[in-house]
Order: C-alpha cells, then structure tokens, then sequence
C-alpha cells in the first residue's frame, strides 16, 4: 500500500473533518438555514452510504464480481430486517461470508 | 452547574458502549484496507466522525484516488456542520472548549443531548459532554482491539472482514431509509453505481452519486 497516499488521505480527511464541525460554532445560524441545502444534505449520507454498500459487496476495482461478500451482506439484511441490534449485523455478514469462503 | 441526573448519565453510557464496540469493525476494515495500526488509531483520534471513516479507508480498498476518498468523507460528514449549529447555542462555549466541543461533535452527541431538551439546559449540556467523550473513549479503544486483531488474524476474507465493511454501510444507511422518498433515491443510487463501476474509474462512482443528491434534493 503507498504510504503517502494513506497518510495523505488520513491527515486531509482528519482536517476536513474538524472543520466541517467547527462550522457551526463560528458562523450565524441562518446561513446553513436554506431548506434546499438542508434536503441535499439530508441525501447525500443516503446516496454516498448506498454506493458503499454495492462497491465493498460486488466491486472489486472496475469489475463487479459475485462473492463470499454478496451472503454477507444477504445475512447482514436479514438481520437488520429482524430488528438486530447494529454489532450482531456486522458480526452476522462476518461469520456467514467467512463460512462461505470456507466452503467455496 | 447542576449535578448530572443518572437518566443522562444512563443515557450517554449506553450509547458510548454499544457505539464505541463498533469501533471493533472500523479498525478491522481500516487495517484489511491496508491503513496500519498507527493510521488506524489516528483515524479515530483526529476524524472522529464513524461513517466519514469508513468512507476514507472504503474508497482506498476500492482503488479510489486520495482526493475521492476524502471529498466522499468530508461530504458524509456534512452533516456535522448543522449539528454543530444546534450545538452552538445550547452549549455556549467559547475558547478551548468550544474547540473541544467541535470535535465531539457527531451523531450520537448531538442526538443524546436534543433527546434531554425537555429536561432543561443542563441535562442538554450534559447529554452532549458525556456522550461525546464516551464514545470518543471507548471508539478509540475498540478501534485499536479491531485494528491489533485484524493485524493478528490475517487475510481478510478467510475471516469475513471484507463482508462485515458493506453489512456496517447497510447498518448505517438503514434507519435512513424510514421515507419513501429516500428509498426511492437509496434505490436510484445503488442502480447508478452499479452501471457506473465498469464505465468509471474506480472509487469515484461513490463520489459521483452525489450528483443524484442534488438531483433529488434541488426541487421540494
């Protein structure tokens, strides 16, 4: 892995990060007030966390793949589904990709 | 300042604990990523923000350039700016705590803290430093068990870490998708990355379906 690209990555996203909080504390409340911005914002953790989802379970680099991943993530929604609490789902897609791995 | 009352002691505890053990699945995914444990950490020191994390060392794993990684980061972190705006007035801070506050500034904080608002001004203050400091806590902690035992396990898939990165995306995405609207734009999202992986470079479809944000989100 290139050590410039990971540490470049995690000091500008640290950066970023801190002043996107900051924001708040220093500007007037009616500039972040416009009900446009708001819905945008609102979907944009929709979209970007939608793509995640299909890019870590099928992509791998430019090709869509079908994978130990793909019963992971089918176990992961079952148990979201089944109201389980957030570290059992994780766990949940773990155990079954890994058994499948295992199998395969 | 008034004692804490145990209801938001309660409160905040219980959100740092089962929030900061999720840390466990971030150091994990960071290290299978190929961040070291070092790298790892820090992430959880100076980002603290869970889902921009993720997002970082998610877009790396998929081959993305540095700058997708962190415009992606930053863009899901956002969010942060109109809770730090709720924050701001409750809290009214000035100097290094405001700086403080700032960093502590996420989800879990800021929802604890709105939760305790008709129990008063301090019970909000409190909500808001308690939880804030728990989950930085213990999500640094678990972040390092994840990242040393990920180190230790070795290859990734053998042990189902590359499946548990995409089931923690569909736990963070999935109590957003209550509207049917948002399923609607979820739904659009995932069909957009899909057509667009082959054709795009990679790590910059994630990037690119801001695009159906803004879409989305321009008319009421």
């Amino acid at each position: 892995m290139n050590t410039v690209l990971t540490w470049s990555v995690l000091l500008a996203t640290s950066a970023a990060c801190y002043l996107i909080k900051l924001v708040g504390y220093l500007v007037p409340a009616r500039w972040l007030a416009n009900a446009r911005f708001q819905r945008i914002n609102t979907l944009i953790p929709v979209v970007l966390l939608s793509a995640l989802v299909v890019t870590q379970a099928v992509a791998v680099k430019s090709h869509l793949v079908i994978d130990p991943r793909m019963a992971g993530v089918g176990a992961a929604l079952a148990a979201l589904v089944a109201k389980a609490p957030f570290p059992v789902v994780v766990l949940c897609a773990a155990l079954t990709s890994a058994l499948v791995y295992r199998l395969s | 300042m008034p004692p804490v009352s145990r209801r938001t002691f309660r409160d905040a505890l219980s959100v740092a604990l089962t929030v900061g053990a999720y840390g466990v699945a971030f150091g994990a995914a960071s290290v299978a990523a190929g961040f070291t444990v070092l790298q790892t950490s820090l992430f959880s020191l100076l980002t603290f923000t869970g889902a921009s994390q993720f997002t970082a060392v998610g877009v790396v794993a998929a081959g993305g350039a540095g700058i997708s990684a962190v415009a992606a980061a930053s863009l899901l972190s956002s969010r942060n700016a109109l809770y730090s705006l709720q924050m701001a007035p409750q809290l009214d801070v000035v100097g290094w705590r405001r700086l403080l506050a700032a960093h502590i500034t996420i989800d879990e904080s800021t929802n604890v803290a709105l939760a305790q608002s008709h129990h008063g001004s301090a019970a909000v203050r409190h909500g808001f430093w308690l939880t804030g400091l728990g989950v930085f806590l213990f999500w640094n902690i678990f972040t390092l068990v994840g990242a040393l035992g990920a180190k230790s396990l070795g290859n990734p898939a053998a042990w189902g870490l590359d499946a548990a990165v995409p089931a923690a995306f569909l736990g963070l995405l999935w109590p957003r998708l209550g509207d049917a609207r948002v399923r609607v734009v979820a739904g659009v999202a995932v069909i957009f990355t899909l057509i667009a992986t082959p054709l795009l470079p990679s790590g910059t479809p994630i990037i690119a379906t801001v695009l159906v944000a803004f879409i989305a989100g321009w008319r009421r």
